[in-house]
Order: structure tokens, then C-alpha cells, then sequence
């Protein structure tokens, strides 16, 4: 027996669904079809009356999640896809976001964003939004890089008090698979080291863990120990832990998804440049997809984000310098 | 099903006298409110904007006025009168606009960017529209907890029904059929963007048809014509009948902000009939009807004024928010903050 990441991600739900009746699941597609990746499959059946299908209005189905939530409910609400959030960016940032600032009443809503690239997936269906999103006050962004925490951190996202964007890699759905699902959680808000090494720090998140453990594996034939951190959450960002491991390595090398502009990478060398300077034996560097939209074309795709190849050249930069 | 409510409706008679009279001190209440932000505006007291919603004094009220305990009420920019008649008060008005840490936002918002969500009186947010799907969600969660009977408020101006949000928000009310009351103030301008640069529907009520749901049309001036019209509606989404759109016609007798002087008004507008003071046309509802005196209403006006006087004594000697004792906290779950720029800062 297996469960996959996105079967995980379908269990916590299922089991917040019935462990708690405040719960309930609105968003395109989610009732007795069961969503778009079957993120929500047979759970309509399940649960009457408690997963619906939302008409096709981003804005309303976040602005629904945030009333419901002032009225003392845990909605989940699903994107279809990552990128439609733009559409009820609004409702994210201005209303879910300033709740608990303004009134003092929390605003316990996730927000699950299925995001990143696949195959031929172009422009509209890969994006990765957690930066965006991190940048403004008063969200959770949780981006899992594994089974287990694709469960774990989604029956978090659930019980916490406020809104958690939940960036599941579409990528991961599928492939990725565990022998089981997690009896004990990593809470939320705490990095984990993946792969623990001495030469050089890879500090990464969500599929990019996945590329990084492998270039990391491709360096020990060259004699390299690479420590691998796995984010979780990139808000909060566990800046003690990458400060921890870079003290260890004197080297950092920061892998996102996403665009280059701004984001995650450049914010975990902002803090390690600002808080651990001395730490460093060599200039920091950052791997990010490339300043484009996300390209259809599979080779055009391969080439736009970060992969085991590209992290490993970046790599041996690093360590050379 | 489009009920068009005739303009003083035959109706009115089912009108509770004391509704009438309640309905009236509240709007002077409100009136008096905002004569006094507007001094206060002007003589520098007031951080930020003003925006007043006078003329819109007997849609507002009668928009909150037939809601219980229990509903919610989430109204915008114009609505003293009708956050008043739903439970806010003078002093929660003054608090806010004057930063006092004693007021419901804190000195964390402001102005008209205020409301108690825990009692069903929901803080508007800037973004127009916004609020339609908010309290359709309100709704949908105590539906969802087996709450029956319980009516949504919201308002909108006509600007704002060219927003994304107002479309959603209505068409995904009318999907979930929620007893949802949106009430759309045509004041005839969207800040300065008259009508025919907003829509070109013959009337905002043909919007009804399309998200095929009940439509309400009044004369946003006659404080009788829009009580009888909000009772109906408030009454039909209680009794079942899903979302409600009402839409009435009026001009806001103020600029959008006390900064803007409404140059840009028609001036035939002014003198026709959009152009009436809500409060006139009520003063002389209520005395045509037996119901009060040129004396008590300058008796209820200076009462009015005299509890804005008291509410505003208080709230100008209350302390405004420490900066040095905030939490600076944007989420509640503490463990989950991000720390690091505090640290910085040490
Ligand atoms: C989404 C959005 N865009 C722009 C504004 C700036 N704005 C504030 S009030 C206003 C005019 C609103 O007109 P209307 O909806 O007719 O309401 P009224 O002011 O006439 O009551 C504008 C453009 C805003 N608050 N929200
Ligand atoms: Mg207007």
C-alpha cells in the first residue's frame, strides 16, 4: 500500500471533513466530480451538503470563505489551478489578509492553490504564487515538498486560526508516494533538513526539493556533501535553521520555481546576507525559472525552471568560487 | 420576476407609525453626525478623508432599519444613517475617525472602514464590491449551521455595480439562493463619473433579470417610499425567497469627500427631483400624517445634536493607539508569525 501526494492531500481533507463539522469545501468542479485532480474525489458523497461546486467567480468563492469564516466556519477553498487566484487576489490579500489586523477576528480559511509547472502546461497553468502571496501581512504560505507534510500541513492549514495559502505542486500529485501517511506531524512554520551535508546549504521548497536532492546525489561522486533544507512553509521562513546550516557550510545556494524578480530566493539571501554574513565563505548565489512566462513547449519548459542539472552546475560554482 | 414597487406606494399604510418616527431620528441622528465630521473635517481634527452620505439618509436607514439580532448588515461608503439604525453608535462613529484606541478598529482603520463582524456588522474593506460575496458567505455559513430566517444587508453605489465583485457576489448568491438584500444607491455619480459613462442597461434594475432574482425600484428620496420598499425585500429573502436587488434614485447632496466641492454636478439634476432632501421630504411625511410637530422635530434635532455633542466630548479625550505597545501582528496564531524583521530592528 501506497498514498500519493495528492491522495494525501485528499485524506487530510476527508479527515478534517469529519472531524470537524465547522469545515466544508467549496470551489469549481469539487462536488460529485470530485475537482479537477480529484483533490476532492467521493468527498461530496461524503459529506452532503458540504463540498459544492462554486460558479466559475474566484473573487465571490474567497469572499464566501472570509463571511463564513467571520462566522465561525473553516472553509477550504480550491483555485483550480494556482494561476486563477489572480482573480480573487482581492478577496486573498485585502480581505482574508487584513481580517484579523483590523477586527481582531481571525480568519481561519485555506486557500488550496494547485501550482507549479508540468508537461505542456503553458503559461496559465504553472504558475507559482507563493511569493506573491507571501509579501503580504497576514497569511500563512505553506508550500509541501512531500507526502507526508502534503497531509500533515494541509490538516494544519485546517486548524490554525488564520488564512493558509496552500501551494500543492502539481507536479508531485502523482509521482511522489509514501508508504504511508504520517502519524506524527512537523508542525508548520519549522524548515527541515532534508539531506544533511557539509560543503554547501541548498535551500528549497516545494518540487525543487525534489531536483536538488538529486543534484545533491549527483555530487558525491565529485566528493561534495551537500545539506538539503526543505522550507515547508515559506511565510513564516525559518530563518534560524538556514542561518544554522550555512554556519555549518559557509556556502548557499537558494532554488525556487518561481520568477526571479523579488520572491523566496531573494529573500532568504536577503537574510542571510543581513543576519549571517560572516558566515558566508563565498558569495550567495540563487537558482529561479527564468524571467518569461512559462512556456508550452516541453523543451522550452525543461529549459525555463530549475533542474537537477542546472542546480548541480550551479552548484559546483558555488563551491569552487 | 421583477416587482417594481411603485414610487409612494399604496402601501406605506402598513407602516408601523413609530417605525415612521424611529426610522426619522435616526436619519437626523445621522445627519447631525456628519454635520459634525464635516466641521471637524474642516477644522484639520480629522486625519484622512471624510466621506458623508447626505441625501442618502432614508435609503440607509431603511436598508438596516427591518433587520433583528442576528442578521448581518454590511454597509459602505454613504451609510451613517444606516450603521446607526442597525446598532453602531456616535461614539464608535467619532472613536474611529478620531483614532481612538477605545473605538472598534483601534486606530488600526478608519473612518467609514469600521464595523463589530462578531455581532453581524461586517468592516467594509475599500476595494468596491468586495463586500457582495463577504455577506453571501456569512449567509451561506449559518445556513450551513442550520440557521433559519437570518437576512444579509449590503449596499452598493452605482459605480460599484460595474465591479467584478458585485457580479460574483450576486450571481453566486443567486446559485446558493441566500436571503441576501443588496441595496444599489444610484446617486447619479460614481465620484465624478456620471451614469451614462457607468452602464448603458436602460435602468440598474434590468440587472435583476439577468441574475434572475427579484428587483426593487424606489425613490431614494422619500424616506416612506424606501421603508415600504426595504420592508418587502428584508421580508421576502426572510421568508425564503432568495437574493433581492433594490435600486433607488437619489443624488448625494455632498461631495464624494469633504475634500471635492461636486463641481462636476448637473445642475438641473439639483432641482429635479433626485435632488431632494431626504430629511424635508420626511419632516413633511411626518407631519402630513399626524405623526409630529414642527416643534418636535426641532425638539428631536437638537436632541440629535446634543448626543453627538456628549459622544464627541468623549471620544476627543480618549487616547489613541501606543505605537511602542502594538503587537504588530497580522495573524493570530503567534508561533506562526515571521519574526525576522523584529530582529532586525533589536
Ligand atoms: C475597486 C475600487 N476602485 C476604485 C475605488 C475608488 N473609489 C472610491 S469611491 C468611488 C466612487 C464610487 O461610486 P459609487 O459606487 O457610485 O458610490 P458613491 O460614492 O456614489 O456612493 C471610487 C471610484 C474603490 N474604492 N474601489
Ligand atoms: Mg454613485
Amino acid at each position: 500500500m501506497s498514498v500519493t501526494y495528492l491522495e494525501a492531500i485528499r485524506a487530510a481533507q476527508e479527515k478534517a471533513l469529519a472531524d470537524d463539522p465547522r469545515v466544508f469545501i467549496y470551489g469549481q468542479d469539487v462536488g460529485a466530480f470530485g475537482g479537477a485532480f480529484k483533490a476532492t474525489k467521493n468527498l461530496a458523497a461524503e459529506f452532503p451538503g458540504r463540498v459544492m461546486d462554486a460558479p466559475l467567480s474566484e473573487d465571490a468563492i474567497v469572499g464566501l470563505a472570509v463571511g463564513a469564516a467571520i462566522e465561525g466556519a473553516r472553509p477550504i477553498v480550491e483555485m483550480q489551478f494556482a494561476d486563477f487566484s489572480t482573480v480573487g487576489f482581492n478577496q486573498i490579500v485585502n480581505q482574508a489578509a487584513t481580517l484579523y489586523y483590523r477586527t481582531d477576528i481571525p480568519c481561519p480559511i485555506v486557500v488550496r492553490l494547485p501550482s507549479g509547472g508540468t508537461l505542456g502546461a503553458g503559461p496559465f497553468h504553472s504558475q507559482s504564487m507563493e511569493a506573491i502571496y507571501s509579501h503580504y501581512p497576514g497569511l500563512v504560505v505553506m508550500t509541501p515538498a512531500t507526502v507526508e507534510d502534503a497531509y500533515s500541513m494541509m490538516l494544519e492549514a485546517v486548524s490554525i486560526d488564520d488564512p493558509v495559502i496552500f501551494c500543492e505542486h502539481k507536479l508531485l500529485y502523482y509521482h511522489l508516494k509514501a508508504d504511508k501517511l504520517p502519524d506524527v506531524a512537523q508542525p508548520a512554520g519549522k524548515a527541515r533538513i532534508a539531506r544533511a551535508g557539509r560543503d554547501a546549504t541548498v535551500v528549497t521548497y516545494s518540487a525543487m526539493l525534489h531536483e536538488s536532492l538529486q543534484a545533491a546525489e549527483d555530487l558525491v561522486e565529485e566528493g561534495w556533501q551537500i545539506e538539503v533544507i526543505d522550507l515547508r512553509t515559506v511565510k513564516p521562513l525559518d530563518t534560524d535553521t538556514i542561518l544554522a546550516s550555512v554556519a555549518r557550510t559557509g556556502r548557499l545556494l537558494v532554488v525556487g520555481e518561481a520568477w526571479p524578480w523579488g520572491g523566496v530566493t531573494a529573500e532568504v539571501i536577503s537574510r542571510v546576507a543581513t543576519e549571517g554574513f560572516g558566515l558566508l565563505d563565498a558569495a550567495p548565489m540563487r537558482l529561479n525559472a527564468k524571467d518569461t512566462p512559462v512556456p508550452y513547449h516541453p523543451d522550452l519548459w525543461a529549459a525555463h525552471r530549475p533542474t537537477a542539472t542546472t542546480v548541480g552546475a550551479r552548484l559546483r560554482q558555488l563551491l569552487t568560487q | 420576476m421583477v416587482t417594481a414597487v411603485k414610487e409612494k406606494t399604496a402601501a406605506r399604510n402598513d407602516l408601523d407609525p413609530a417605525l415612521l418616527v424611529r426610522a426619522y431620528r435616526v436619519m437626523l441622528l445621522a445627519r447631525a453626525t456628519e454635520d459634525k465630521l464635516a466641521s471637524l473635517y474642516r477644522a484639520g481634527m480629522i486625519k484622512g478623508g471624510v466621506f458623508l452620505g447626505k441625501g442618502q439618509e432614508a435609503l440607509s436607514t431603511a436598508s438596516s432599519i427591518f433587520l433583528k439580532k442576528g442578521d448581518i448588515y454590511g454597509p459602505l461608503i454613504r451609510d451613517q444613517a444606516g450603521r446607526l439604525a442597525f446598532g453602531d453608535t456616535v461614539l464608535d462613529t467619532l472613536r474611529t475617525y478620531l483614532g481612538s484606541a477605545q473605538g472598534p478598529m483601534r486606530g488600526r482603520d478608519g473612518n467609514i472602514h469600521r464595523g463589530r463582524p462578531r455581532e453581524g456588522y461586517y468592516a467594509m474593506i475599500s476595494h468596491l464590491g468586495a463586500l457582495v460575496p463577504v455577506v453571501a458567505g456569512g449567509l451561506y455559513a449559518r445556513r450551513l449551521r442550520g440557521e433559519t430566517g437570518v437576512v444579509g444587508v449590503t449596499s452598493i453605489g452605482d459605480g460599484g455595480t460595474s465591479t467584478g465583485a458585485f457580479h460574483e457576489g450576486i450571481n453566486m448568491a443567486a446559485v446558493e439562493h441566500l436571503p441576501l438584500v443588496v441595496v444599489v444607491a444610484n446617486n447619479q455619480y460614481a465620484y465624478s463619473t456620471p451614469n451614462n459613462r457607468q452602464f448603458v442597461c436602460a435602468d440598474l434594475l434590468d440587472k435583476a433579470a439577468g441574475y434572475g432574482i427579484a428587483g426593487f425600484k424606489c425613490d431614494g428620496t422619500d424616506p416612506t417610499a424606501c421603508l415600504e420598499t426595504l420592508r418587502l425585500a428584508v421580508q421576502a429573502a426572510r421568508e425564503g425567497h432568495g437574493p433581492q436587488l433594490v435600486v433607488a434614485s437619489l443624488l448625494r447632496l455632498v461631495g464624494h469627500g469633504e475634500h471635492d466641492d461636486a463641481g462636476y454636478v448637473d445642475p438641473d439634476l439639483r432641482k429635479a427631483n433626485v435632488g431632494r432632501d431626504c430629511l424635508e421630504v420626511g419632516a413633511r411625511q411626518l407631519i402630513e400624517a399626524d405623526l409630529a410637530t414642527d416643534g418636535e422635530i426641532a425638539t428631536w434635532t437638537k436632541e440629535a445634536q446634543a448626543e453627538v455633542e456628549a459622544a464627541l466630548n468623549k471620544a476627543q479625550r480618549e487616547k489613541g493607539p501606543d505605537p511602542t505597545s502594538e503587537d504588530w501582528q497580522a495573524i493570530s496564531t503567534e508561533r506562526l508569525v515571521d519574526g525576522h524583521y523584529d530582529a532586525e530592528e533589536e
